[in-house]
Formats: structure tokens, C-alpha cells, sequence
């Protein structure tokens, strides 16, 4: 069976499953910003939680991914067999790049800017949401892309437990010796993440331009 | 919005709040800003930023800190809008004390111009310019005809320039930019940290001019910190000079190269330091 053949008589199968990976990713990566970005805010002002949480991020992004799905299955409430548990991995794999470029944006803005905003009377909100926020999108924004890049590629290995999507074909192909079928899981899950990085991308530069 | 009325109220503030104050208030005696034995020193150095600083400024006057880079100049300035806070002794700005101004309230009421001027990135120069105004919640209408008005006097032809990022500004633009932010809600203080410091010496030259006269014409009270003596001696009224955090000289311009004191000769020898060159 050519490759060609699989995608055409199973290609509403496939479009499912490429419906159901584009939910995992969505589903996490709403989370990871939820969570990544104020925390980013958050670790500006505080050093010490800025270490820890940092430090935290990195282990998480250390731990191979299908290890860190295994050793969720245990844990109770998050874990067990599902896309529950794929997508406490994901997040906990895309809050570093978040995180991290949340708190470069925000402390690589020019330090006259700063003063500046300070000497004109405006109060710490203010600077947060006026002039550090604003000027920090772009390189939170490129945060976010990254991170979901590597989510839409770890998010095929979340097939491994139970949670569906596009590698499901891929851990059925290995299965079956079918490059036939390991593509109709791997084709789709590139074109998803060349799709995110250019449509991510432009908004990038839009942000950038303004 | 109306100000925390100070014991020693200097001005008849207007009923608008916060605007055409300078021109009324140069006729008083009270100085508008004291040092009281001014100290400023920070964990981890052993001798202090600024030791027992006194001096009056008084409305109107163009006082130019003149010291080296670490003589406090900067320090100074940042204690009158409480950016910094006295370690001991007071600075009384307006009749009160920095430290019983709301902090937010005192910065919005004095003009703040920095080297490379800070300008928003993000922000068109209107943006800029109108940012005071804005803070202090004024009507659309008011900011953008005070906008127009400032770029003017700080010779922008609003026109052009309003809805121009600052990077599309060249560095003697931008810096007129900043003047024209820190005058923003019309404020009596303005305070100068090296505002031509980044220019090209042409460029300098042509705003310490246009400046000089601009200054006069407001009617403002300045303080402008430099390292260069010939930009003192062209814009002071009077002069003070700094060394190691104390002040070594206080006096006019005109009086101020006879003063016989060898951090004043070291500065009065930096005028020469070019053969030939006119003092």
C-alpha cells in the first residue's frame, strides 16, 4: 500500500485525528500562557521565586517526553489514562519558553524608558501594562511560538496514553512496520506545525511593526 | 484633579489644575526648592552619595549642577522627585517635604528630560508628548491641543512630526521631543539630567541655544546637570558645583572662573584644553 492510498481511504480518520491533535495543543497551550505569562510578571519583581520557578521549568523540559507522560499516569487527579493527563504534560513542557521569554521581554527594555516612566509619575501598573507589557509582546509572542511548535511535535507521542490524535497512525505504523501509516500521522503533524510557526510569525511581525 | 495643598503655597494654582503656574510664581521670595542638610548614602559604600547638601533654588532661576561623572549630580536631581529619598535631612519642595508629596503627584508636577531622552518606543510623538496630560485624565480635545502646542514651541511642526514613532526621529529630534513630554502638563520644576550629553557637537550647540531662549521665555525653574563648563556658562543663572557629593561652589556664572578653588580650576582649565580654541 502506498502512502498515497492509506491517506485517501483513510482520510477522514485522519482528519480526526489531526482535529483531535489540534485541541490538545489548543487546550494546552491556553493553559501554558494562563499560567506561564503572569508568572513571568510575577518573577520580575520577586528573585527568589524567579530561580525556582526557572529552575523548575528547565527540569520539566529535561524529563524525555514520553517518560514525563509515564510518570503522570499514576499521580491522582491529573493522572490516570486520557488526554487529561497528555495535557498536564504539555503544559508542563510549554511553560519554559513562555516563562522564560515573558521575563526576558519584560527586564530588556531600555533602562532610560524605564526612568523616564517612572520620572513622569506613572505607578507601577501603569508601567507594567503601558510600557513594559506593550514592549515586551514581540518577544513573549516568539515565547509562545516556540512553545507550540514543540507541543504540536510532543503532543503525537501523547497517543502513547491513550490520548488520540495524529500519533495514534504513528505508533500504529511503528507497530506495523507501515511508513504508509507512520506518514499519515507525521505528514499532518509537520504541515499543523509549519502552519502555527508562519501564521504565528506574521502576527509576530504585525506586533513588531506597530 | 487638584494637588495636596502645600503649607507654603507659592502660587495662586490655577483652576484647571495643573497648568500656567510659572509665569505667576517667579515674583515670590520663598525659594521653590531647599536642601536641608541633605545626606544620601547607600548600603555597601562606605562614603555617601551626597553629605550634608543645603541649598535654596529659587523660582525662576536656571541652576546648572555642574560636576564629574560620580560627583552626585544625578543623585541630586532624582532626590527632588523622590525617584530617591534622603537618608537625613530634607528636601522641601514647594513648601513641602518630598517625603509628604504622593510621589505620583510630585513627578506629574515636575518636567523630567533625560540623555537620549527615553522616549517610548511604542508611543507617536503625540503619544509621548501627551502622556502627562493623559495620566492626569484630561480631556482628548485639551491633550491634543496642548500637543500641537508644545511641539511647536520645541520647534516640530505637528503636522510632520505627531504621528511619528521616535524612531523615525533623528537623536537632536528626539531630545527635542523630550523636552517638549516634560513640559507636558505645564509644570513649574523641570528637571534636566544631560540633555544634550548624546548629540553631535552641532546639534548640542544649536539646542543649547535654542534652549537658553526657551528657558527664559517660560519662565520655568531648571535644573540642568552637566559635565560640560562651556554649557553652564551659556545656560546658568547660576552655577553649582559638585565634587565627591559636596558642594564646592555656588555662585554666577560671570563670578564663577574667579572662584579660587581647585576643582573650579581643574573645569576652567578643561575650556583651554583645546590649543587656540576661544574660552
Amino acid at each position: 500500500m502506498t502512502p498515497w492510498t492509506f491517506f485517501i481511504t483513510h482520510r477522514a480518520e485522519i482528519w480526526s485525528a489531526t482535529l483531535d491533535h489540534v485541541a490538545l495543543v489548543l487546550i494546552a497551550m491556553s493553559f501554558a500562557i494562563v499560567i506561564a505569562v503572569p508568572l513571568g510578571m510575577l518573577i520580575v519583581q520577586h528573585p527568589a521565586l524567579r530561580t525556582f520557578s526557572l529552575g523548575l521549568a528547565s527540569v520539566f523540559q529535561t524529563i524525555p517526553s514520553l517518560a514525563l507522560f509515564g510518570f503522570l499516569i499514576p499521580i491522582p487527579l491529573i493522572g490516570g489514562i486520557g488526554p487529561r493527563t497528555a495535557i498536564v504534560a504539555l503544559v508542563l513542557y510549554a511553560l519554559l519558553p513562555i516563562l522564560r521569554n515573558t521575563y526576558v521581554g519584560l527586564t530588556s527594555i531600555d533602562p532610560a524608558v524605564l526612568e523616564a516612566a517612572e520620572a513622569m509619575g506613572m505607578t507601577d501598573t501603569q508601567i507594567l501594562t503601558r510600557v513594559r507589557l506593550p514592549l515586551a509582546l514581540g518577544i513573549i509572542l516568539a515565547g509562545i511560538r516556540t512553545a507550540t511548535v514543540i507541543t504540536i511535535g510532543v503532543a503525537t507521542i501523547a497517543a502513547a496514553i491513550g490520548a488520540g490524535g495524529l500519533g495514534t497512525f504513528i505508533f500504529r505504523g511503528v507497530a506495523m512496520v507501515s511508513d504508509a501509516v507512520i506518514l499519515a500521522g507525521a505528514i499532518p503533524a509537520a504541515l499543523l506545525a509549519i502552519i502555527a510557526d508562519l501564521f504565528l510569525a506574521l502576527i509576530e511581525r504585525r506586533l513588531r511593526l506597530q | 484633579m487638584h494637588y495636596d495643598k502645600p503649607p507654603m503655597r507659592h502660587v495662586n494654582s490655577s483652576s484647571i489644575g495643573p497648568g500656567n503656574e510659572a509665569s505667576i510664581s517667579s515674583a515670590t521670595a520663598d525659594p521653590i526648592i531647599a536642601f536641608q542638610e541633605v545626606t544620601y548614602s547607600v548600603k555597601g559604600r562606605s562614603s555617601p552619595l551626597l553629605s550634608q547638601i543645603s541649598m535654596a533654588v529659587n523660582s525662576g532661576e536656571t541652576l546648572v549642577l555642574l560636576g564629574r561623572s560620580g560627583s552626585g549630580k544625578t543623585t541630586l536631581l532624582r532626590l527632588i522627585n523622590r525617584m530617591l529619598a534622603p537618608s537625613s535631612g530634607q528636601v522641601v519642595v514647594e513648601g513641602k517635604s518630598t517625603t509628604d508629596w504622593d510621589a505620583i503627584r510630585l513627578r506629574r508636577h515636575i518636567g523630567y528630560v533625560i540623555q537620549e531622552a527615553g522616549l517610548f518606543p511604542h508611543f507617536t510623538v503625540a503619544e509621548n508628548v501627551g502622556l502627562v496630560p493623559k495620566l492626569e485624565r484630561w480631556d482628548p480635545a485639551r491633550i491634543a491641543a496642548r500637543t500641537d502646542e508644545l511641539l511647536r514651541i520645541v520647534g516640530l511642526d505637528p503636522k510632520e512630526f505627531a504621528s511619528r514613532r521616535p524612531a523615525q526621529l533623528s537623536g537632536g529630534q528626539r531630545q527635542r521631543v523630550g523636552v517638549a513630554r516634560a513640559l507636558g502638563a505645564d509644570p513649574s520644576i523641570l528637571l534636566m539630567d544631560e540633555p544634550f550629553g548624546a548629540l553631535d557637537p552641532v546639534t548640542r550647540a544649536e539646542l543649547q541655544r535654542e534652549f537658553s531662549e526657551l528657558a527664559r521665555r517660560l519662565g520655568k525653574t531648571i535644573l540642568f546637570v552637566t559635565h560640560d563648563l562651556r554649557e553652564a556658562l551659556l545656560l546658568a543663572s547660576r552655577i553649582v558645583l559638585l565634587e565627591n557629593g559636596k558642594i564646592v561652589a555656588n555662585a554666577k556664572p560671570q563670578e564663577f572662573l574667579r572662584i579660587d578653588h581647585p576643582e573650579v580650576n581643574a573645569f576652567a582649565a578643561s575650556l583651554q584644553a583645546v590649543p587656540g580654541a576661544p574660552a
